[in-house]
């Protein structure tokens, strides 16, 4: 009813805005649309409009090893990266959120060096991990000092979320579990992980993609062999044909995919918590 | 420093042990007492081994020497910081990064509270908030250097928009001006940081208590008045967060400079860049010195306006 009426008295802001909303959408995914577009071009394909025919010439470029650097390397190393910086973002962020609802030594400077870490420019974080390796005399590799980096990159994404998750944490599920003789590790394990589960799957999303992702914190930390955003940035300084747009356009993909995996995860568990969730109104 | 740090809920109990079980559960209640220290641990070890030593160690580095095939010569001098503040070139470096700082701020400032406005105000249904959020929020989890690199069809010589601007007669010949310059950058940075405004600021609005902007409404406030005189000021801590976050992350940006500058535009991370790119690195340390202080007093003026952790 409030909406219908609603409906009717719609102010003209509400257009402009809603225009200015349609404009923005269309500035955030339009060059991204571009690229992917320029990459189904024929063979002839040059990196701008007009398309020159419609082929996945490109992409299968990608797979023949002579025509582009390291690029698979690169992809399974920053595969392999995302991969253990989310595990590890999830692992330790949890933790902390837990250590976090208690009140402890050291707990306000831990949050600030977390905020510290978030806003501290990229390129001197990865100075001084660069720094540190040098000076200690140890090789830097994408599965150590870079490792590192993204990880003061993704775990204060994760502590921000597990302390909003936390905050909104109702500790009375908690208690109950306890009155009814649950160990401490028995209440997190089936009564708050399973509540928190959808904030879970949010930190592993950030997790991995802004570890797949990241490029400043990685520049001076990762070593002789890139990941693939700085083979990327490498390739597009002297690129001359489409492949580069093939290469981004799958990456992207990629990303979408782990972006809506990680949101039917979240759909899910929603869904299923409203189905079998709660027996309030189901007596007779 | 108005900030300061509570815990979020009253600190739970802990069974407390009582009677004759007392003695059996002493130990875990020592267990219960070490806990929160050892479920942090991990956070906390990855900070200082990764983060705050390693910060430490760029101040220390700063005072060092080098030479061409010797990175790091421990000594302690002045000369990195002689160098950085000695040379003209660093003040005009300054000044374009501030400069970029200050348009990027205020142009994602304008255009994150009014499409956050739009989005907790003006959409009404909460899925539709939902969607059209996330909407947004999708290209944040994708690769930034893909996302920059996707303007360069667009803003060429031969790009899309300098054909519409020759094919509809509004120039006569391409514009140069609109790839690989410091309005390619700026753009850049809008496309990448726009979302870092809007969610904070959004966050903040979907905490406006409902009842006053009716109560304004039922005064006779106009919907620009209730914008500029409750939304406004009560969206002040999100406007904060997200200006740490542009202003952050446009002060030590290097990488939307490098790709969208095309080596036409200076920044000063891209500096630091360039003299890590030389393997200099006390001269590079000094200088991520000079813009860590930048950054900080930056950071801190903004953080008086604001407890982050209460926006969580």
């Amino acid at each position: 009813m409030l909406a219908a009426t609603a409906r009717t008295s719609r102010p003209p802001i509400f257009w402009v805005l809603a225009l200015l909303f349609g404009a923005f959408v269309l500035f955030l995914y339009g060059p991204i649309a571009t690229i992917v577009m320029l990459a189904f071009q024929g063979p002839e394909g040059g990196l701008v409009f007009p398309m020159n025919g419609l082929s996945l010439h490109w992409f299968g470029e990608l797979f023949r090893p002579q025509s582009i650097g390291d690029i698979w390397g690169s992809f399974d190393r920053s595969i392999g990266l995302g991969a253990i910086v989310m595990v590890l973002t999830v692992l330790f962020s949890l933790l902390a959120g837990l250590a976090f609802r208690h009140r402890f030594r050291g707990s306000s400077a831990l949050f600030y060096i977390a905020v510290a870490s978030l806003v501290m420019p990229s390129i001197v974080v990865s100075l001084g991990i660069g720094s540190m390796f040098e000076m200690l005399g140890f090789e830097r590799h994408w599965y150590s000092s870079a490792l590192g980096a993204h990880l003061t990159w993704t775990l204060p994404f994760g502590l921000l979320i597990m302390l909003a998750v936390f905050n909104r944490f109702n500790p009375a599920y908690e208690e109950a579990a306890r009155d009814l003789g649950a160990s401490s590790w028995q209440s997190v394990r089936h009564v708050v992980v399973p509540i928190i589960a959808p904030s879970l799957v949010g930190v592993a999303l950030f997790g991995f993609t802004l570890s797949y992702d990241e490029i400043a914190r990685t520049s001076q930390s990762v070593g002789a062999l890139n990941t693939l955003p700085l083979e990327l940035q490498a390739m597009q300084t002297n690129a001359t044909t489409p492949v580069i747009y093939a290469l981004g356009a799958m990456t992207t993909g990629l990303s979408f995919a782990v972006i809506g995996t990680a949101l039917l995860a979240v759909l899910v568990v929603r869904r299923r918590r409203a189905r079998f969730g709660s027996d309030s109104g189901k007596a007779v | 420093m108005t900030v300061s740090y509570e815990a979020p809920h009253p600190v739970l109990t802990r069974a407390e042990p009582q009677g004759p079980r007392a003695v059996r559960r002493s130990a875990a209640g020592r267990l219960t007492a070490i806990a929160p220290y050892l479920e942090a641990m991990p956070l906390a070890v990855v900070f200082f081994v990764f983060f705050a030593l390693p910060i430490v160690l760029v101040v220390v580095v700063s005072f060092f020497g080098y030479e061409t095939y010797r990175l790091l010569i421990p000594d302690f001098t002045f000369e990195n910081y002689r160098d950085v503040f000695s040379e003209a070139v660093t003040y005009r470096t300054y000044l374009i990064t501030l400069e970029f700082c200050a348009i990027v701020w205020a142009i994602t400032v304008v255009l994150g509270f009014l499409i956050a406005y739009f989005l907790a105000f003006q959409v009404r249904s909460a899925t539709w908030q939902i969607v059209l959020l996330l909407l947004c929020t999708i290209p944040f989890w994708t690769s930034i250097v893909i996302r920059m690199i996707a303007w360069i069809p667009l803003l060429g010589r031969n790009g899309l928009v300098n054909r519409l601007l020759v094919g509809t007669h509004v120039t006569g010949m391409p514009q140069e001006w609109l790839l690989y310059s410091e309005f390619a950058v700026i753009l850049g940075y809008v496309h990448l940081y726009a979302l870092t405004m809007i969610v904070p600021i959004f966050n903040s609005m979907m905490r406006i208590d409902h009842s006053l902007i009716e109560a304004a409404n039922d005064a006779g406030a106009s919907t620009w008045q209730v914008m500029r005189t409750i939304i406004l000021p009560l969206s002040k801590p999100g406007i904060a967060i997200g200006s740490i976050f542009v202003i952050a992350m446009v002060m030590g940006d290097f990488v939307t400079v490098d790709v969208l500058g095309g080596g036409q535009v200076a920044s000063v991370g891209k500096q630091i860049a360039t003299q890590l790119s030389y393997l200099q690195f006390p001269p590079a340390a000094a200088t991520a010195m000079v813009l860590l202080v930048a950054v900080i007093a930056m950071v801190a003026l903004l953080v008086r306006i604001v407890d982050i952790r209460k926006e969580l």
